[in-house]
């Protein structure tokens, strides 16, 4: 039978301007290091914004952030508290630090409520923190945030980019918005991505070296706006997003 | 869930399927509710009255009825059923405000009574559903 909470999601995100979701096929290629210092350049430049932390089984976001000691308010519905200018939503206010061992279905499920109880106000952006892989939660979001558009990342290797290939064309399939490809983690010169990823048709965005440093900054907002990951992510999207 | 949520989706849904299928009067409207979801009750009349009377169109309270499912557990790794109400007992106020907010951390709270394990499917008493709207056109 019908379920109401999917008739109040779109609701949800109507103060909204731009939703963005990182993601990107493989694990461990920096999309919650891409979402999060996003977020941060955003709110650096002045714009509204909130991050969405939507990996349940491995959520990222609050560990890069530093976020702690914080927790949404009750307002007719949850209203995600502000860390640093960000409005920021995770699974962890409510699942502390305990994994939280979910099969695919049950995601869906948790998605769906996160998705009905959250209050977003006014924003410019909300960037959206998925998990690896094409499944349940990237189909969740594209059927349940109808203006959702997609960023995505890579690294240099074959490996991953053919997985984001894959992606890729279901995402061109379901005929979703992609901002573009992301290279991440480069080490030698050029950018690796193949021209058989970029003929599929979406920008390439431009490259972020490796960087070594990134790691000591993690947990602190101030060290990593500092960090030459944000300044090279910070001169992408001012030319290719803003 | 949280009531204001679920009060304000129930109305949206129901005046949207009336309008769908050219209701001029709501007669009776059914709305299950999973007991995982733990929905006070009078917190849920409250929001729901309030949301009425900013526009509830062809709907008001007395024709709204909420009925809970009792929510049963299965261990998927040694079969065992259990009630969530027995479960309940041992979980902390602040264990089982997380679960009211986003149910299924009750993998995180929650443990298979026989054998431990986090591992169980919630066979029934989850979600939220209309289970009917009655009406004359
Ligand atoms: N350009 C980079 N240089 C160095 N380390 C990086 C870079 N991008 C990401 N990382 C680090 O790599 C690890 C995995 O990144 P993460 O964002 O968690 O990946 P994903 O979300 O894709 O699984 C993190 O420790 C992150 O800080
Ligand atoms: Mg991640
Ligand atoms: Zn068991």
């Amino acid at each position: 039978m019908m379920d109401p909470r999917l008739n109040v999601i779109n609701k949800r995100f109507q103060n909204v301007k731009k939703i963005i979701a990182v993601s990107g096929g493989k694990g461990g290629i920096g999309k919650s290091q891409t979402a999060a210092s996003l977020a941060l350049c955003l709110a650096k430049h002045n714009y509204r914004t909130g991050l969405l932390d939507l990996d349940f089984c491995g959520p990222s976001t609050h560990v890069i952030l530093g976020v702690e000691g914080i927790y949404p308010e009750e307002e007719k519905g949850i209203v995600p508290p502000k860390f640093n200018g960000i409005s920021f939503m995770s699974i962890t206010y409510y699942t502390g630090n305990n994994p939280s061992p979910l099969r695919g279905s049950e995601i869906s499920n948790a998605i769906i409520e996160i998705l009905a109880i959250t209050r977003w106000e006014d924003l410019d952006f909300l960037i959206i923190d998925m998990p690896p892989g094409t499944g349940d939660p990237v189909l969740d979001v594209i059927r349940l945030i109808k203006r959702v558009e997609f960023l995505l990342v890579t690294t240099p290797s074959r490996v991953a980019q053919e997985v984001l290939k894959r992606e890729l064309k279901v995402l061109n399939e379901l005929g979703i918005t992609v901002i573009g490809i992301l290279e991440n983690m480069k080490t030698k010169k050029g950018s690796q991505v193949a021209s058989e990823l970029l003929n599929l048709g979406v920008p390439f965005l431009g490259s972020i070296d490796f960087d070594y440093d990134l790691e000591d900054a993690l947990g602190s907002p101030a060290k990593l706006l500092q960090t030459d990951f944000a300044a090279q992510l910070d001169q992408i999207i001012s030319q290719k997003c803003l | 869930m949280h009531e204001w949520a679920l009060a304000e989706a129930v109305v949206e849904t129901v005046l949207k399927e009336a309008g769908k299928e050219n209701l001029k009067e709501i007669v009776r409207v059914k709305v299950m509710v999973g007991e995982l979801q733990q929905i006070e009750l009078d917190v849920f009349n409250f929001a729901m009255e309030n949301i009425l009377q900013q526009g509830g169109g062809a709907l008001s309270m007395e024709k709204i009825s909420l009925e809970v499912d009792k929510c049963v557990l299965r261990c998927k790794v040694c079969g065992e059923d259990w009630y969530y109400s027995d479960s309940l007992q041992d979980l902390s106020e602040e264990d089982s405000e997380a679960i009211h907010f986003v149910p299924e951390v009750a993998h995180v709270y929650v443990r298979c009574p026989r054998c431990g394990s986090p591992d169980f499917e919630i066979t029934s008493g989850r979600g939220v559903w209309i289970d009917y709207i009655e009406g004359e056109k």
